[in-house]
């Protein structure tokens, strides 16, 4: 498989940042990027970087399962992600993220039928002074009201 | 996105006054603004007199731990037959905490010149910086301020015009709260399973691919340049005896200013909560304060009147941990904090040694079932034994930093686990052997 000449050229760079012969430093970074463009980790993905790095698909498999970030399941267009840990709970993370359940008819890790949103409760996302906050895929939100939240996910939808 | 708060009169600004600046990301705003001054300086020491500056400020590890950062630099071995490297642990994951992203955000260059300065210390040429998957537009602003360091002779070849060299990258995590803990770190860094691995061997001798590594939290390496601008003993002084210096303290929670804001170390609990942050939110009073992230033991109200510093929270039975103060109101409920604690836990325990894997685990299904009222009260009993008996007992702190608070919460409010299991009709009051 290929990537974009963008990617790729990243992928040529990256290799270069790690002592000869550990190459494989670069296999998160890679997955990570190449999950970016792709919409999610492949069979043929981790095929592909296994054969790059020297690394069996098993060995890429297992770290790909070790990462929450990294799915094997393509995520919706837009990955609607709440944090409701606890400085967030304290704030209303929690019922935030029922809102978004109620609202989007999705539960944990769930996409809609026609792959545009997906929803996913987090763990802490480092917002913890701003909270409540979600993310739209890499994008923040903080201190999210209600109606807020409202108006981010109608302007998904569209 | 800003995400500096207003400035408060009663904060010590000495590694976040630049934030808020224009382009206070830009080299050209760091610069005018005391940039590299430091760095400029350091081309001129010796290894140990830096190290030497660096321990007469007291700076202690600003990730959690609070080891302290001179001795833990003086462990990397002088003579290597490996070349040695320095990791920046951005990998911010402890809940509460929020600081490493603003000091990222808002001033790259000074994690760089730090970087460079434990690079001089230490001997090290290449270095890489771990940030958090989740913060990946971290990423694009600490690769745009690494690129001008390259353009400008202040990363690479001849730095500062002498022999010394320094390369420096970014590495992206991929969403794994263990990875926070060093040895895991490396091993993701490594392009593995994020599992911590055995010490000895430490870091220092044998760390990222099995070469001397320095490795210390953003904050640390940014207090850094700071500390050989005004001398050691001048950031000492700001601080209190064996706690040097000034930290950023991220406060969150029930107040009604929260925010991150650096304070001296020492500086009092309550003082903050009230002066800097407002005050608890709603009019409300404080039920109980999280000192140091979740990890860290809670303190109730009346435990809380007690200088910030690591000494001082230690005697009351908590942490400083990485500074992230979470408050908490009258209204609270514990039992369903202690739930959502182990939640996290649970989820983020690697599954590498079984007194964490099971141990998390059942302390969660315990908890949930306490908290939707099928509890007996010999659940509450097993509850804080299962956590004593997970002290100690795993392979890193990520046991201990789930046991901890659970011991804390179920032992400070009991109360409110009983209630929790008064309400169940099918509890019963002592144990029925049906043998």
């Amino acid at each position: 498989m290929t990537f974009s000449p963008e990617l790729e050229a990243k992928f040529a760079d990256l290799v270069t940042h790690y002592p000869e012969g550990r190459q494989r430093a670069a296999l998160i970074p890679m997955l990570m990027f190449g999950q970016d463009e792709i919409g999610s980790v492949t069979q043929e993905m981790m095929e592909e970087l296994g054969r790059r790095l020297g690394l069996s698909t098993m060995q890429v498999d297992e770290v790909v399962g070790y990462y929450s970030m990294l799915h094997k399941k393509p995520v919706g267009k837009f990955h609607v992600q709440v944090c409701t840990n606890v400085a967030c709970m304290l704030r209303g993370g929690a019922e935030l993220y029922d809102q978004a359940c109620h609202k989007l008819g999705l539960g944990h890790k769930q996409v809609s039928a026609d792959g545009r949103i997906s929803l996913e409760e987090v763990e802490c996302m480092g917002a913890c002074s701003w909270a409540p906050a979600i993310q739209v895929n890499y994008d923040f939100h903080h201190e999210v009201s209600t109606d807020q939240l409202n108006k981010i996910l109608e302007g998904l939808e569209k | 996105m800003k995400l500096f708060n207003e400035p408060s009169p009663l904060e010590t600004r000495i590694i976040s006054f630049r934030f808020g600046l224009e382009n206070s990301a830009s080299l050209d705003t760091y610069l005018a603004h005391d940039g590299y001054k430091a760095l400029r300086k350091a081309v001129e020491m010796t290894p140990d007199d830096v190290i030497n500056e660096v321990k007469a400020s007291s700076l202690r590890g600003r990730g959690g731990a609070g080891f302290p950062t001179g001795l833990k630099w003086s462990f990397v071995p002088r003579a290597s037959e490996k070349p040695k490297y320095i990791v920046v642990n951005a990998d911010e994951s402890e809940p509460g905490t929020c600081k490493d992203r603003l000091l990222i955000q808002n001033d790259p260059h000074q994690l760089i010149e730090g970087v460079l300065l434990g690079a001089i210390a230490v001997g090290a040429k290449k270095g890489w910086i771990y940030i958090r998957g989740e913060y990946n537009y971290l990423i694009a602003i600490m690769d745009k301020a690494i690129a001008e360091a390259y353009k400008n002779g202040y990363l690479g070849k001849n730095i500062c015009g002498t022999d010394f060299e320094f390369d420096l990258y970014t590495h992206t995590g991929a969403g794994a709260y263990e990875c926070g803990e060093e040895s895991a770190l490396l091993e993701s860094l490594e392009g593995k399973r994020g599992v911590p691995r055995i010490r000895p061997p430490f870091p220092a001798i044998s760390g990222a691919f099995q070469a001397p590594t320095l490795l210390n939290n953003v904050e640390t390496f940014c207090s850094v340049p700071a500390i050989l601008r005004m001398g050691g003993a001048a950031y000492a002084e700001l601080g209190v005896p064996k706690s040097g210096g000034t930290r950023m303290v991220c406060m969150s929670g029930h107040v009604n200013k929260p925010g991150v804001y650096e304070v001296p170390l020492g500086f009092p609990m309550m003082k903050f909560v009230n002066e800097i942050g407002g005050g608890v939110w709603k009019g409300r009073q404080l039920k109980a304060i999280i000192p140091g992230g979740s990890s860290s033991p809670l303190l109730k109200a009346e435990e809380c009147d007690i200088p910030m510093d690591y000494d001082s929270i230690a005697k009351a039975g908590s942490m400083l941990g990485s500074g992230g103060l979470m408050v908490m109101d009258e209204t609270t409920d514990m039992v369903k904090v202690a739930l959502r604690i182990m939640r996290f836990y649970q989820h983020e325990s690697c599954g590498w040694c079984i007194p964490c894997r099971e141990g998390t685990t059942w302390l969660k299904k315990m908890l949930q079932r306490v908290t939707d009222g099928h509890g007996q009260t010999r659940d509450i009993d097993l509850i804080g034994d299962l956590a004593q008996n997970m002290l100690g007992r795993t392979f890193c702190p990520l046991g201990d930093a789930a046991a901890m608070p659970t011991i804390a919460i179920v032992k400070k409010y009991r109360n409110e686990f009983e209630a929790y299991v008064a309400k169940n009709p099918f509890a019963v009051s002592e144990l029925v052997s049906i043998s």
